[in-house]
Order: structure tokens, then sequence, then C-alpha cells
């Protein structure tokens, strides 16, 4: 099914596919090798997962910001959801499931349906609204999450699930157990997310987004994206596609969440706040809206650059903030690109040929 | 009396969070564009008056005057180096580009003034009037910050509505290109934009600052969401909907701590947000524009 369908592609949209399947591919490879010879430093090893997540993230939040064309603010709640949600799964499952992978997968499951239900809970209000208000709405929920999270307490005895908010009046039965702590989060964590768990999500999440984007849906988010009033005139249920969109890409980032918290014995609530929101649209914008691969690369390059610019110590975050700024005004300046474009020689004859 | 209390606090804070709301609405209305980099503005603001107060011992109203010359010239210089050259660049772009500039401020503020919290002097004492017998209890702070609210928006009005420059603006906001076929010199007028908001910022920051005196190169990035927040809850692009917006959201803010609980007070604040959008999609005081085919 999938393969038919990519063969009736254009030729140029199913290599570009096969290119990112590949580099991906050749990634993974490429690090298990390095780190099972010891050859990646353990800074650089313990990153892999959170890499992978973010990954997964920057894949997710692609589609609702490059294909569907919204600007979302607040993705880091969905996370934050999955993470929560997963990890807490995980924790109950500890008793009677003891393969590590089987558990993680389950957990991952779970924490993508219960930030796949968060994101049609917040869509209904969201997708009403355009532009910059949706914008702003969707990281007020965002905060909102986080609040809420970090209030939350949820604790499991003999009687079953407890849980309260504000502060903990679980009143657990002898022998039960606190497992979410409103502001301490979560602690005691078992890291059972593993490089090849990571790899295979960032791989499933392709394969979703590719098959969804070059399906019926796919054409019609783009088609929304671009003209909102030519897709409704010729019958295009906006908000049932714009919904689609928004649940998958939430469904996704709790996926991630989850194997990004397995990676850390503690997680709060607070690490997933706007910043970490901005963080991942950094990721999208840097790559490309809507290109997944330029997402990903970035989203490991950002991920691993300021552990590589540790060597400039207090300078390294200022470092990253010229970087982003210079790059983002060398990719979108038309004079800043016209100058480099003249630079390259190969460049400057396609030009010259394009003129003629 | 307690809750004239309160309801005064939340006019305080309230007036604190539409001084910062009134650069976020200008710069919006004017350049399209979410500058996020405002609320590090504000930071950068309270930091040169706290050096010139409690280093330099001078006087805080100058120091005030310092710190809107030095967010003044920011401000312009932002523009200038970071957001002209993406004048015709996709929104996105641009607002990842003032993403990276908060960051920047941010981190050269860690690198010049070091994270330790600073306990900012209060630029007028820490004094208070007292009404029915003390049971009502304004500080002079919260005063000052109140009449100095009210003053920036007679003068911003008047400057906007009277002016030749306040009408440039105006048109600028209006329609670029024709106000540009009219003589105004659109650059300028959008750089003056910057510079009053990033002016009134470090008042901001001043002020901010004397009422909740933890000062750290951080300290800007919430009350800047929250007045981005303020901005939109009145409508983004609208003046009076700025104050108004910046008001309630404080009002709401402080009644939410006291009554509701303080942990979720951001979660009240954010969700009457939503509920508001809900009802009126531009918020308060916004324009509807109509899409035409």
């Amino acid at each position: 099914m999938t393969m038919r369908r990519l063969i009736n592609l254009k030729r140029v949209e199913a290599r570009r596919i096969y290119l990112t399947y590949f580099i991906v591919i050749l990634a993974y490879v490429i690090c298990q090798t390095m780190s099972s010879t010891k050859i990646l430093s353990s800074t650089m090893r313990g990153m892999l997962v959170p890499i992978c997540a973010y990954m997964v993230m920057s894949i997710s939040l692609n589609l609702v910001v490059g294909i569907s064309g919204e600007l979302s603010l607040g993705h880091a709640g969905f996370m934050s959801v999955g993470a929560f949600s997963g990890v807490a799964a995980a924790i109950l499952m500890q008793g009677f499931i003891p393969f590590a992978p089987v558990r993680l997968a389950l957990a991952m499951i779970i924490a993508a349906i219960f930030a796949a239900a968060a994101g049609f809970l917040i869509g209904i209000p969201v997708l009403r609204l355009k532009g910059d208000y949706l914008a702003i709405v969707t990281l007020a929920f965002g905060e909102i999450i986080k609040s809420i999270l970090n209030n939350f307490y949820l604790g499991v005895d003999s009687g079953g699930l407890q849980f309260s908010m504000l502060s903990d009046t679980t009143r657990l039965l002898a022998g039960g157990k606190l497992i979410i702590r409103g502001p301490m989060g979560i602690s005691g964590i078992q890291k059972i997310a593993t490089f090849p768990a990571g790899f295979i999500l960032v791989m499933i999440s392709l394969m979703i987004v590719f098959n969804l984007v070059n399906s019926r849906s796919g054409r019609a988010f783009m088609a929304i994206r671009d003209d909102r009033i030519a897709a409704e005139s010729i019958g295009l249920d906006i908000t049932k596609y714009k919904m689609t969109a928004f649940v998958m890409s939430a469904a996704m980032a709790g996926a991630a969440g989850a194997l990004f918290a397995m990676n850390y014995s503690t997680i709060v609530a607070n690490k997933f706040d706007f910043n970490t929101s901005i963080l991942i649209l950094v990721f999208v914008v840097l790559g490309g809206q809507g290109n997944m691969l330029g997402g990903i690369i970035a989203a490991a390059a950002l991920t691993i650059l300021p552990e590589k610019l540790r060597q400039f110590s207090d300078y390294r975050m200022l470092l990253y903030a010229i970087i982003l700024i210079i790059t983002m005004l060398g990719t979108n300046n038309q004079e800043i690109r016209n100058f480099f474009a003249g630079l390259n020689p190969f460049r400057r004859k396609e030009h010259e040929e394009e003129a003629a | 009396m307690i809750f004239l209390n309160y309801f005064i606090s939340g006019i305080s804070l309230g007036s604190i969070y539409a001084i910062i709301a009134l650069g976020y609405t200008m710069v919006y209305g004017i350049a399209k564009m979410l500058n996020f980099a405002h609320g590090d503005v504000i930071m950068v603001g309270a930091y040169v008056c706290f050096y010139a107060v409690a280093r330099y011992e001078l006087n805080p109203f100058i120091g005030l005057v310092l710190a809107m010359i030095v967010c003044t010239f920011l401000g312009i210089i932002i523009e200038r180096f970071a957001y002209k050259p993406l004048r015709q660049a996709p929104s996105l772009a641009v607002l990842i580009t003032a993403i990276g500039v908060s960051y920047l401020l941010q981190n050269t503020a860690l690198l010049l003034w070091s994270s330790n919290p600073k306990v900012f002097p209060s630029i007028i004492g820490r004094g208070a009037f007292k009404l029915f017998d003390g049971e009502l209890s304004i500080s002079h702070i919260t005063a000052l910050t109140i009449i100095a609210c009210l003053v920036i928006m007679a003068v911003l009005t008047l400057f906007i509505n009277k002016t030749r420059l306040g009408k440039a603006m105006r048109a600028c906001s209006e329609d670029k290109g024709a106000a540009q076929l009219m003589g105004i010199n659109v650059n300028a007028t959008i750089s003056l934009t910057f510079a009053i908001g990033s002016g009134l910022a470090a008042i901001a920051g001043a002020l901010l600052c004397s009422a909740y005196p933890t000062l750290m190169p951080t300290t800007g990035a919430l009350p800047g969401i929250k007045a981005f927040t303020a901005a939109v809850f009145g409508g983004i692009g609208s003046i009076p909907g700025a104050f108004l917006g910046g008001l309630m959201l404080g009002v709401i803010e402080i009644f939410a701590k006291a009554y509701i609980s303080s942990q979720l007070s951001d979660a009240v604040v954010f969700a009457m947000l939503i509920v508001v959008l809900l009802v009126k999609p531009a918020g308060l005081l916004g324009r509807q524009t109509q899409e035409k085919v």
C-alpha cells in the first residue's frame, strides 16, 4: 500500500522521502557503532535518547506549523502530558510486565493516547481562532497544563488510583505509593528508554507523517494552509482536517515525552515550560517549515550545540543566541542570500543559466 | 476593606502590565511582529536603574531617565540590526529572530551582572499612605505606579492622535505602502515606535522591581509573557486595549492569588484569556477584520 502510493508520487517527493529514511537509518547505525565501540563520550551517549525525543517533537510540531500552517507555542504541554501519563503507567505496570522494552512501548502508547485526548480537548476552542490569536491560546494552554501538573498528586494503593489537586490529600492506605507528587514531579523512574527505542519512534513518526502528508488528508491540510477560503469553497471540512493534524501531532508529542522522561530518574512539570515549546519551534523554523529532514537535523544540531560549546563555558548560550540570529538573518534576508550565492561558483553558473 | 486592598494591588500590578503591553501592542500594530525580546528590555532597564541608584548613588529619578535612554537606544539598535533586514521575511522567521534576541539579552545580562539575584531599592522608598484608620494601606510605589500608568496613557493617546508623528504612525500601521507614497519615512517611523516602546519598558522595569524587588537576568521573561497576554486580551494593536487588558489581567491575577489559589493563579489568568478570546476572537477592543475574497 505504502509502496504503491510512493511510486505514484512525484519522483522528487519520493526521492526526498527515501533520502530522509536513509539518512536517519545511516545516522542510527553510525551512532550505534560509535556508541558500542566507546568512541562516543559518555555525555554524548547520554544525549542520544533526548535527541531522538526532540526529533520526534520536531516532526510532530512540523505537522502543525509546517503542513497545517498554524503556529503553536505550547507544544511542550503535550510532551509533559505524555511524560507524566507514560511514566505513571510504566510505574503501575512494573509489577506484572517485567520485560522493560514491552513496558516502554506500552507506556509510550498510553502517553500518546492521553496526549491525543488533551490535544482533542484543547483543539476544540483553539482551532476556532486564527493566526496570532491561535498562537497565544496554545501558549496559554501550555502554561495551564504546567500549572495543573505542578499541583497534581496521584497515588496508588490497594483501593486503586487516588488523586488530588493543590495538596496531597490522597490519604493512601498502608502500603500505598505516591507516584506524582505535585511540584516534586515523579522521582525514582526506572531509566528504560533506550537509543534503539528512540530510533524506532523517530522512524514510526516519519512514516506516519509522510503517509499522512501524501494522502487525501495531507493534501487537504496544505490546501487549507495555502488558501483557507478557497479550500472551504470546494467543500473541505476545515475544522475536521485541522483537528486531525492537531491530534496526531499531540499524540506523537506525548510518545516523545514518555521516551524523554524515561531517560531520567526524576521529571518535573517545570521542565516542559514555554522555553521548551520555543526550542521545538526553533527546530522547525530553522530546519525549514514542512521539511521533516531539516527539522530532524536542526533538532540534533541544536541539542548537541550547547554541549559542544561547553569549552566556551559562560559564553556558550550567548554564542547559541548569536548563531540563531545569524542563521535566521542569513536564510531569510534576500541581500545576504544573494551575497552567499555569489560566493559559490557552481551556484552562480546556475543563476546565469536561469537568467539566460 | 481587604477586598479593596487586593483590588488596589491588582490595579497596581495591572498598571505595570499595561505599560509593558503598550510596547507589545504598538510594535505589533506597526510592524506586525511579536517582539519577544520586549520582556528582556525591561530587565535591562531595571539593571541600569539598579546600578545607577545602588552603585553610583544617583537620584532614583536620574537613574530612571538613564535607564530610559539606554533602553531607547537598545530598542533602536535591536530593530536596526535584527528586525529591519527581515522586513520582507515570513513572520515566523522574525518571531524566531526575536526569540534569539531575547536569549542574547538574557545571556549578556548573565555575563555582565551574574545570575545572583539583586535586591532592588525602591525608587520612592517603602512608605505607605494609611486611610480609614490604617485599614486601607497604599504603599507609595503602588500609588506612583498607578499615576505613572495614567500619565503615560494620556500622553501617548495625545501623541498618537494629535501630533504629525503620531499620525504617521497610524498611517504606517494602516498601510505601509500608501504611507510611503504620501512621503512618510516608514523606516524612521518604525524605529520611533521601537524607541517609545523600549523607553516605556525601562519605566516598567523600574516600577516592577520597586514593587517586587528581586532582579535577575530572567526577571523580565514572565512579566513579558503576561503583558503580551494582556495585549492580546485587550485586542493586540489597540492602545486603549493594552491599557484595559493590562489592568484586568493584574486584577484577575491578584484576586486569583487571594481567593482561589496562589499556585494556580497563572492557570486562572490564562484560562480567562482563553474564555475572552472565544467570545471575542480579536480581544476586548480589537478590530474585527472581515475577510474579503
